[in-house]
């Protein structure tokens, strides 16, 4: 029977050689190697449950009173969009399951994609030959960001509507062409027009989707092509060496698929995620004590409360907004970093102009890995300024003390991040037998007429 | 490497911090040092000159041994998730329990997952196979393609005045192709600086009832809108706040703004958008903080008696305050336009002279 | 050591749940010092009035003064206040207070209900509102929720969960009865404004309201706190993260040593 399917398909597609080009696909064994397959399978359940959503979703500002079973919202004014999704939690059967599962799949989407970017940094697994691919990963880690915030912004209640102010304020913040800009995406002044919902939704559900998954075709494109990197022990700058495609891979692939789908799942049945019910529909004269935005919008939040008062004002002329600091400028310098990187740390002389398809250890390039463990550090230090409301709440530390304690903070703890985390580099290979693994050299020694002489394996 | 022994490391890496000058001269100093008989020097070097990794990749491994107890267990898994999806349908269609749905689905999802990552780890052959990376990159093949390439201006004879006109056009339908963009939205204009307010416009509460004179006591607040204005409107939506009249500091040109302790202001806040929802009121201002108007996204913080001015936060504006009058049947109503354009920044926020009350 | 291994991760869960526990548990802001407890002298058995007299001299005249006129720089004068204020104050524990700058926060109350009548009937005798009547029984559930939407939230964050602002922290509500609620209201203590302009129904309304939250309906699950995406964002990394970490560490390989 499968003899007689390969056969059908090799004499009408010629099928034959790439299936078992496929089949025989080596896949490096590492644990680490599989970051980014989580995140494709995120992306997968994002998708799936996604179009049940939109079967139900309504993108409409236009007003109605509540008549659905949450009781304290019956008779509430809301917009059709809120509506809608309070339909599908409360009135659709296992409705709110998959909008729960939808919601925990895009924020553990983005846990995955950081992991493996940072998996990607301090293993250098983006030197050449694979910059492209380390671009195309970025970009889906912003188009990521930007979905994910859409996505919880479609549901027009008061968290998320508090959100989009912001967005607007922030784009209207754009030097010189903010003010139009904010304009023409919103087709009009805050809170817009009725046709900002039909173009958030389609952003959301069509445009953005295609993008991600046209890159990912293209990211997963390329690593077949040029093979996935690998650690020293098991293959060499020429050889890679795993478990081929067919049969290993395939089912170990399977099982986390499944595995991740199943631990979203279970997420989305029994951990409660965005309750629109009690946060209540958005109008703009409306907002809560401890808002914020999902955990991954979490680190602009954190830069526009640090920022001091501080606009740039020309003559008549705001040449540069407050909002635009912490909300456009902080972004662009962090992926305007994380896109520079390959060719910074080139220039920095923290990597070589060769080709590599081996992966260091980070251990094995203490500077680099210092640099980004620094600025990763820098990054989740504003961010934690943005999320620690509760802990302010609980400990008495006034507000205004700990915005300037955390302003110190972001700027002083990189250097320490750095230091340390270079250090603890230097020793942990410093106390190893050989300094690098899978080293090929020879160990020499003095000898006794000052000579140079391969070491002997039972000296000390 | 134990848990353990990278946490000694740690230690050990930290207590050396201080050491970080000192072994910077070592270092150096080791460069130049001659030394002592059986000591070893290692190369300790990044490139790839010295080979890393092996010359050859391991041999290729094959395991065909079955493992009959782990075909057991991948079975009875995927029985068991067979159960728990059964379960989910059942559920589905006698509950709406959200919580017995997902747990069902989910846990039918993980043990078919664990079946099958069993299987792919001990049930079916383990295979360790090489393949070659290749090196990409072929100077003869390149030479040729930029040879073809080029072969394109072979014959042209006016190649800067047909480069000059493609250019012109490129430029232009760029242009055109761009330019509907345009149509997305109406220009930013004076559009910022339009509100419902102006003067005699009645203010009223959320509900549409007229707020009187003696409707707010000092130290309460509430949120009123223009009669017979949308609500929705960034412009319509006012924090009105009653203050004793002894604690207005308003400046000059504002002090009839504020009849019996009323003050308004924007509830817009000019940080980023979101409604200053906070009021701020001392009930013994010798030993509180001062009456303020706080916004709850990034606590810019407002003195609603001195006309809005920011007293902490990011805002870069003060919060616009509208001046009230009392009307006819002692109900508030606006006695102009707002002092200042309402919400976020944007380019020409302080650049309309117009905004000013009537 | 390979015990270890797996441990660790469990060990990593176990902490996350704990923290996650610890952010969703809906403490109230911290702890005031409960002051020392006023002597028996003043046994009741006297009229209110007077025992509560003598409740008030020991323990609040020296910030209020003996007449309760207020003292320069430690406390307000409580002439008005009423029964309505005192009673507000001194069931939540707010007062005493330690130090006039402090926060005044809800703690167990040093006094007896039967001292604190007595005192709430002393102020009241110095002029001001009775304790207010509230009914959340009879309160519209949906005109609470716009009520408090409107005029609560801001500060209480939107089920009440409490937060933040410039110079005070605003209490969480998980302790708050419907009487609380409607003395609070009128009352505006501290830096909170009051809302006298509100009428019985609605305060009624605000009651029913602010009780729900104590306990809303929470049809997702497991409802980490209440309050949105910072335990949201834990759950993902400490719970799914941790989960699918462990998860691709069992099925890929380690390298080799």
């Amino acid at each position: 029977m499968i003899r007689r399917t390969v056969a059908a398909l090799d004499q009408r597609l010629g099928a034959a050689h790439p299936l078992k080009r496929t089949l025989r696909y080596v896949f490096p064994d590492h644990w680490t190697f599989m970051l980014g397959e989580i995140a494709m399978y995120c992306f997968v359940v994002l998708v799936a449950t996604g179009i049940f959503l939109t079967f139900w979703y309504v993108p409409s500002d236009a007003k109605l009173q509540y008549t659905g079973s949450y009781v304290p919202l019956q008779g509430t004014s809301m917009t059709e969009s809120f509506a809608s999704v309070m339909h599908i939690s409360f009135d659709v059967p296992a409705g709110l399951l998959v909008r729960q599962t939808h919601h925990w799949a895009a924020d553990v989407f983005i846990v995955a994609i950081v992991l493996h970017l940072v998996r990607i940094l301090l293993t250098g697994a983006y030197r050449k030959p694979r910059e492209l691919n380390y671009w195309l990963g970025v970009t889906m880690l912003g188009l990521a960001i930007l979905e994910g915030f859409l996505g919880y912004s479609l549901v027009d209640d008061l968290l998320s509507g508090m959100g989009l102010a912001i967005a607007y304020a922030v784009a209207m913040s754009v030097p010189f062409l903010g003010g139009q800009l904010a304009f023409l995406v919103w087709n009009g002044e805050f809170p817009g027009s009725s046709s900002l919902w039909p173009r958030l939704e389609i952003l959301h559900v069509f445009l953005i989707p295609m993008a991600i998954a046209t890159l990912l075709a293209l990211h997963l494109a390329q690593i077949v092509r040029q093979h996935h990197t690998q650690f020293p022990e098991e293959g060499s700058e020429r050889v890679v060496r795993g478990t081929p495609a067919w049969p290993g891979y395939t089912f170990r692939s399977l099982g986390l698929f499944l595995i991740v789908a199943g631990v979203l799942f279970l997420l989305g049945g029994l951990v409660q995620i965005n309750p629109i019910w009690e946060w209540g529909p958005y109008e703009p004269y409306l907002s809560t004590n401890g808002a914020q935005p999902d955990w991954y919008v979490g680190w602009l939040i954190g830069a526009l409360r640090l920022m001091p008062p501080l606009e740039v004002v020309i003559g008549d002329y705001t040449v540069v907004p407050n909002p635009f600091w912490g909300g456009a400028l902080f972004p662009a310098v962090v992926f305007g970093l994380l896109y520079a990187w390959p060719p910074l740390a080139r220039r920095l002389r923290l990597d070589d102009h060769r080709e590599h398809n081996l992966l260091d250890r980070p251990r094995d390039n203490p500077k680099r890995t210092a640099l980004i463990v620094a600025f990763l550090v820098w990054v989740f230090a504003i961010f934690a300024a943005g999320a620690t409301d509760r802990f302010y709440f609980r400990s008495f530390i006034s507000y205004e003390g700990q915005v300037w304690f955390f302003r110190a903070f972001a700027l002083l703890v990189p250097f320490l991040a750095y230091f340390v985390t270079k250090r603890v580099c230097k020793e942990l290979r410093a106390r190893e037998e050989h300094p690098l693994r899978g080293w090929r050299g020879t160990v020499i020694e003095r000898n006794d007429q000052l000579g140079f002489e391969p070491a002997r394996k039972d000296s000390a | 490497m134990t848990p353990g022994g990278l946490f000694a490391r740690l230690v050990a890496a930290l207590g050396g911090l201080g050491g970080l000058r000192r072994n910077r001269e070592r270092r150096q100093a080791e460069l130049h040092q001659i030394l002592p008989p059986g000591k070893r020097q290692f190369d300790a070097v990044r490139s790839e000159e010295q080979g890393r990794g092996r010359e050859a990749a391991p041999p290729p491994e094959l395991d065909e041994t079955g493992d009959p107890r782990a075909e057991l267990y991948v079975a009875l898994l995927l029985i068991a998730a067979a159960v728990a999806f059964v379960g989910f349908v059942v559920f589905y269609v006698v509950s709406e329990d959200t919580q017995l749905l997902g747990l069902s689905i989910g846990i039918g999802l993980v043990l078919a997952g664990v079946a099958a990552a069993l299987a792919g780890k001990r049930v079916v052959i383990q295979e360790k196979t090489t393949d070659e990376y290749v090196a990409y990159g072929d100077r003869e093949e390149r030479r040729e393609v930029a040879n073809h390439l080029v072969e394109g201006k072979v014959g042209v004879t006016r190649r800067k005045l047909l480069f000059s006109s493609l250019a012109a056009v490129g430029a232009a339908l760029g242009a055109a192709a761009v330019v509907p963009i345009a149509s997305l939205g109406p220009r930013v204009g004076e559009k910022v600086y339009e509100t419902p307010w102006s003067a005699g416009k009645r203010v009223v509460d959320e509900r549409g009832e007229p707020i009187a004179l003696d409707t707010l006591s000092p130290g309460e607040f509430i949120t009123g809108f223009p009669a017979g204005e949308s609500k929705e409107e960034i412009g319509s939506a006012l924090m009105i706040v009653r203050l004793e009249t002894d604690e207005l500091e308003l400046p000059a040109d504002r002090a009839d703004s504020a009849p019996g302790g009323y003050v308004a202001y924007s509830k817009i806040c000019t940080h980023a958008g979101c409604a200053v929802s906070l009021f701020r009121y001392p009930t013994f201002d010798e030993t509180q903080p001062g009456p303020a108007l706080v916004c709850p996204c990034h606590y810019s913080t407002f003195n609603p008696a001195d006309g809005g001015k920011v007293l902490f936060g990011p805002a870069g504006r003060p919060l616009p305050q509208l001046p009230l009058r009392a009307g006819a049947d002692g109900s508030l109503e606006a006695a102009g336009g707002f002092y200042e354009p309402i919400g976020p920044s944007y380019g020409g926020i302080r650049e309309d002279p117009g905004a000013k009350p009537l | 050591m390979k015990r270890l291994r797996v441990l660790i991760p469990v060990a990593l869960l176990a902490a996350s749940i704990s923290l996650l526990a610890l952010e969703a548990s809906a403490k109230t802001a911290g702890e005031g010092s409960a002051s020392t407890p006023p002597s028996s002298q003043f046994a009741l058995g006297r009229a209110p009035e007077s025992a509560g007299r003598g409740l008030f001299v020991q323990g609040c005249s020296s910030c209020h003064g003996f007449e309760g006129e207020g003292v320069k720089g430690a406390g307000p004068s409580l002439v008005g206040a009423g029964e309505q204020a005192a009673d507000f104050y001194l069931r939540t524990g707010r007062m005493p207070l330690d130090r006039p700058s402090e926060e005044p926060i809800r703690t167990p109350s040093p006094y007896k209900p039967a001292q604190i009548r007595a005192l709430v009937a002393y102020v009241g005798s110095l002029g001001g509102p009775p304790i207010p009547e509230v009914h959340p029984e009879d309160g519209d559930l949906a005109e609470g929720q716009k009520l408090f939407t409107e005029n609560c939230a801001g500060c209480h964050q939107i089920v009440g969960r409490g937060g933040i602002l410039p110079g005070a922290v605003v209490p969480d509500l998980g302790a708050a009865s419907a009487l609380d609620v409607a003395e609070a209201v009128r009352v505006g203590p501290y830096v909170m404004p009051s809302f006298d302009h509100l009428d019985q129904s609605e305060v009624d309304d605000l009651a029913a309201y602010v009780e729900y939250t104590h306990d809303p309906e929470d049809k997702g699950g497991w409802a980490i706190g209440h309050i949105g995406p910072i335990p949201e964002g834990m759950v993902a990394w400490l719970l799914a993260g941790v989960a699918l970490l462990f998860t691709i560490r069992l099925i890929g390989e380690r390298t080799t040593r």
